[in-house]
């Protein structure tokens, strides 16, 4: 087990956290699109009560994503979350707001009344994902940050920081770039797609269901336009790769190389974005399917593990900095020690089982599906 | 090197330090209840399972609501402590990023997921999974919790007591060279003892609150009295079991943090011999003059107890404010550095390490960067001294830790003296419970009428109302406890490596303001709202 095999399968593991991420941003994409896709105030509960169960998975996601990442690529834990300031806290803000909003909605003494949460929960089901898929972009398109080591040690530096902003934003310039929008809305529309499939399988209801499917188009098609567009714009578009001395350079089509040198990824793409057709299609092509939250979830999966593993392996400078290209940072140039890795590479044996108990619970929880008669008798919100 | 330090806003460091004080704080007022009820939630479920009693579900499901309204904020606050690390600190993350980070990722995959997971399963899944399994769910949900405490205290046990690294001055940083040791450190070990035993007071102490508040009105009296018994066992083992491991962190805090144990103590002097201070004057507001006064005024001391208490021998030498900044003699012979000395030899690190890197860069010859290692290891463990500009600035700031660490004490045994009250009104032990009521009647502390009887249902009002204000005491001492352990550490983020002005973002002061108030006013909003439903939901009782 060399240690550069080690790098590569920590981005892995971080690429996969962040996968699965995007995919469980369905929690806040049923959030967003609640109001119209339950209609009446007991249609809104049925939605909220069945995301309710689930959010606490997508944020476990996001923190252990983050500590995954701090513990295998601690410069770019700093430097974009030092940095990104205020990218970062935004969206810390909206999960914040996510995390009290189930429990406080509907309980007696909440005296801000429950509109204020369900606020807190569509601003998060709007915001959440529109922000960490402009943060994701990030790594495609760079970012405006500057590295220097020796600024602990310089006594002429003019600051003791490793890792500098370059401008006064702190990350918000990153949505000034059309294209981390561009990539930042196919993440919104994406999360009410799977919100939507999610909440038509999960809810006995024939009236969620059947404005269910009619909402689906409404978020898929732009979803999918959205989608297209950055993907022609990232195989088209000049990348950031590494040279074997580790000196980072601008290689025109540079994403595109990447897929075709690793096929796997490629076929992985192709998978991907097949089974969230597949998923979104026949959903809307049949009156009976239910489903589609699996192919259309596995395949989103598929799809954003191949393109962060697009923006990372290959020789290519996952997170790009637009302000001192030599400041990118590479997994070689950011990565924890050996060491660490190693021992956390046995760490991760513990996830297929804890991945087994999350999906055995989540099967027992399920198994009946939500309905109007559960929310007045059990513990509901 | 004072001119690099210069460019660093002060105002953004102390904002950044207020601002994770404050997320640290709020956090900490949800995490006990937490681990403490899961304690009694769980006991509570397994009678039920054993017993197959409705009373026994209903009762655990009572204090699963409540566990879940304060569950809720606790998720909330603590997502933010963890990015923090990095948006706030972001020297730190990369300088110590590949040991710190390990223990935080650990903590989301071993724990996070349990809880969250199982948490689920406990509040959806009466109906839906068998109650063996529901049982497991709701004692897995406790140790969920429990093993996320044991992961971010061992990240914080290792900014107290940074072991099993090396520093490497190629990476410009800190690197893991023992995991067991970081995992497993004994200071570690002693904290999170003490930490999530003293959780477990908390949860007793709102049991026996919420419980004492029903016999006051006269209602859910089985309940009541059955909860009040549980509380009272784990209270009682709980506060015993705080003072216990207490005294094993003072230890490894006289050990490993001198300073800390001089400012908790206000011990400008130090010896052998030495008392434990039970009152003394310290001005709240300023920091004494430790470098003319020879003791804080109005000193009441008990003999040795201090001694004992950080060495386990009453005639040990514990080093006071004075001794460690001038330089002392140790028991074992060895002289500790005065710290104008550290800060001499952490100078030299830091210039020798740039000698080194320049060196490197050039392509030196290996015996000159040799040489250069040789020199930088020498004076490798003084390294953050050589970023203090006065000796003064690594005394932490005395009255915090002194009045902190003496309401933590105080109100401990306050609470130990309550539930061992409690558990002996509870329960009838033979012969033991005859004499020890007796005594306590004599002493006022239950009635002449109980000398006989364990009716909990007929005891004075005064006796119920004792709960519930002792509950905020509670809190109180609790976050005492975190100043105590944090305050105690300045100025270092990471003892003797790292102070805070050199782990901080480069952040405009204002940003950190703005985010120090937003979450101000979003916590202390979700908290008043947390207690108004905890509190209608106790009026409702277990049956709504």
């Amino acid at each position: 087990m060399t240690y550069e095999f080690l790098q590569h399968y920590w981005c892995f593991i971080v690429s996969l956290l962040g996968a699965i991420l995007v995919f469980l941003l369905f929690v806040q994409g049923a959030n967003s699109v609640a109001s119209s896709l339950g209609y009446t105030e007991e249609g809104r509960r049925l939605v909220y009560n069945s995301t309710g169960r689930k959010w606490e998975f997508t944020f476990t996601t996001l923190v252990t994503f983050g500590g995954a990442f701090f513990a295998s690529f601690p410069l770019f834990y700093s430097t974009s979350f030092g940095g990104a300031y205020w990218l970062w806290m935004l969206i810390l803000f909206t999960f914040v707001l996510q995390a009290v909003s189930y429990e406080f909605q509907n309980k007696i003494g909440n005296f801000l009344g429950p509109k204020t949460f369900q606020f807190f929960l569509t601003l998060n089901g709007i915001f959440g994902p529109l922000l960490l898929g402009g943060a994701v972009a990030t790594f495609f398109e760079g970012s405006n940050f500057i590295i220097e080591k020796n600024n602990m040690i310089d006594i002429g530096a003019m600051t003791p920081i490793i890792s500098r902003w370059a401008n006064a934003s702190h990350g918000l310039d990153a949505l000034l770039n059309p294209w981390v929008l561009v990539l930042g809305f196919a993440i919104v529309f994406l999360a009410r797609t799977l919100g939507i499939l999610y909440v038509m399988n999960n809810v006995n209801d024939e009236d969620i269901r059947s404005r269910g499917s009619v909402r689906l188009i409404g978020s898929a098609v732009p979803f999918l336009i959205l989608f297209v567009a950055y993907l022609v714009h990232l195989l088209l578009k000049d990348g950031f790769a590494v040279s074997p001395e580790g000196v980072i350079f601008m290689e025109p089509f540079k994403y595109l190389h990447n897929l075709l040198d690793m096929w796997y990824l490629l076929l992985l793409l192709l998978i991907g974005v097949v089974l969230v057709l597949f998923g979104i299609g026949k959903t809307v092509l049949s009156k009976d399917y239910v489903g589609g939250i699996w192919p259309a979830g596995i395949g989103t999966v598929l799809t954003v593990l191949a393109l962060l593993l697009t923006c990372a392996w290959n020789n290519t400078a996952y997170y790009p900095s637009t302000a001192d290209l030599q400041s990118s940072l590479t997994l070689q140039n950011s990565c924890s020690s050996e060491f660490t890795l190693r021992t956390m590479f046995y760490v991760s044996f513990l996830v297929p089982f804890v991945l087994a108990y999350i999906v055995y619970c989540w099967y027992k929880i399920d198994a009946k599906k939500l309905d109007k008669d559960e929310i007045k008798t059990d513990h509901a919100y | 090197m004072h001119n690099i330090l210069l460019n660093i806003d002060a105002g953004t460091i102390d904002w950044s330090r207020a601002q994770f004080a404050l997320t640290a704080i709020y956090h900490w007022l949800f995490v006990p209840l937490t681990l403490g009820l899961a304690v009694i939630m769980g006991i509570c479920e397994t009678i039920y399972y054993k017993k197959g009693d409705e009373f026994w579900k209903l009762t655990a499901k009572f204090w699963q609501k409540l566990f879940g309204v304060n569950f809720a904020m606790g998720v909330a606050t603590g997502i933010i402590l963890e990015f923090e690390f990095g948006t706030n600190w972001s020297n730190y993350s990369w300088f110590v990023g590949d040991i710190f980070g390990a223990p935080l990722a650990v903590e989301g995959i071993l724990a996070f997921f349990m809880e969250s997971t199982f948490v689920a399963v406990m509040f959806f899944g009466w109906n839906k999974v068998s109650r063996g399994f529901h049982l497991a769910a709701t004692w897995l949900t406790g140790l969920g919790a429990t093993i996320s405490a044991w992961w971010i205290l061992v990240a914080n046990a290792w900014m107290q007591y940074p072991v099993g690294c090396e520093f490497n001055p190629d990476t410009m940083r800190n690197e893991m060279v023992s995991f067991l040791d970081v995992a497993l450190s004994p200071f570690a070990v002693d904290k999170f003892c003490h930490t999530v035993i003293s959780a477990w007071i908390i949860g007793a102490m709102f049991v026996a609150a919420v419980s004492c508040w029903y016999l006051l009105k006269k209602r859910e009296q089985r309940l009541a009295v059955e909860s009040l018994k549980i509380a009272a066992i784990v209270g009682l083992v709980a506060t015993v079991g705080a003072a216990a491991t207490g005294h094993k962190s003072a230890q490894s805090v006289g050990e490993v943090q001198p300073m800390k144990l001089a400012a908790m103590e206000a011990l400008y002097n130090g010896g052998t011999d030495q008392g434990l201070t039970a009152v003394a004057w310290v001005n709240p507001f300023c920091q004494p003059d430790y470098e003319n006064e020879s003791e804080a005024a109005l000193k009441v001391e008990m003999p040795y107890a201090l001694s004992f208490m950080a060495t386990n021998d009453i005639h040990g030498f514990v080093p006071g404010v004075n001794d460690i900044l001038n330089g002392y003699t140790k028991p074992d012979g060895t002289r500790e550095p005065s710290v104008d000395e550290k800060i001499e030899r952490g100078k030299l690190a830091i210039a020798t390490l740039a000698d080194y890197r320049k060196a490197k860069a050039e392509g030196a010859d290996e015996a000159t960067l040799k040489d250069q290692l040789s020199v930088l290891n020498e004076n490798m463990p003084y390294f953050g001294y050589g970023y203090i500009r006065d000796k003064s600035e690594v005394v932490p700031f005395i009255p915090v830790n002194f009045w902190s660490f003496r309401i933590m004490v105080g109100l401990g045994c306050l609470f130990i003296l309550y539930f061992l009250v409690l558990a002996i009104m509870a329960f009838r032990v033979p012969l033991l419970s005859t004499l020890t009521r007796r005594l306590f009647a004599a002493f006022f502390l239950i009635p002449e009428t109980e000398v006989d009887g364990n009716d909990l249902t007929r005891l004075p009002a005064w006796h119920y109302w004792v709960p519930i204000v002792l509950l905020p005491l509670a809190y109180i001492a609790s976050e005492s406890g975190w100043l105590v352990a944090e305050f105690g550490r300045q100025p270092w983020t990471i003892q003797d490596m790292l102070p805070t002005w050199v782990a901080v973002s480069d952040l405009q002061s204002s940003s950190v303001i703005i985010t120090f108030m937003l979450f101000l006013i979003l916590f202390t909003t979700m908290l008043a709202v947390e207690i108004n439903i905890l509190l209608k939901q106790i009026k409702k009782g277990p049956q709504s």
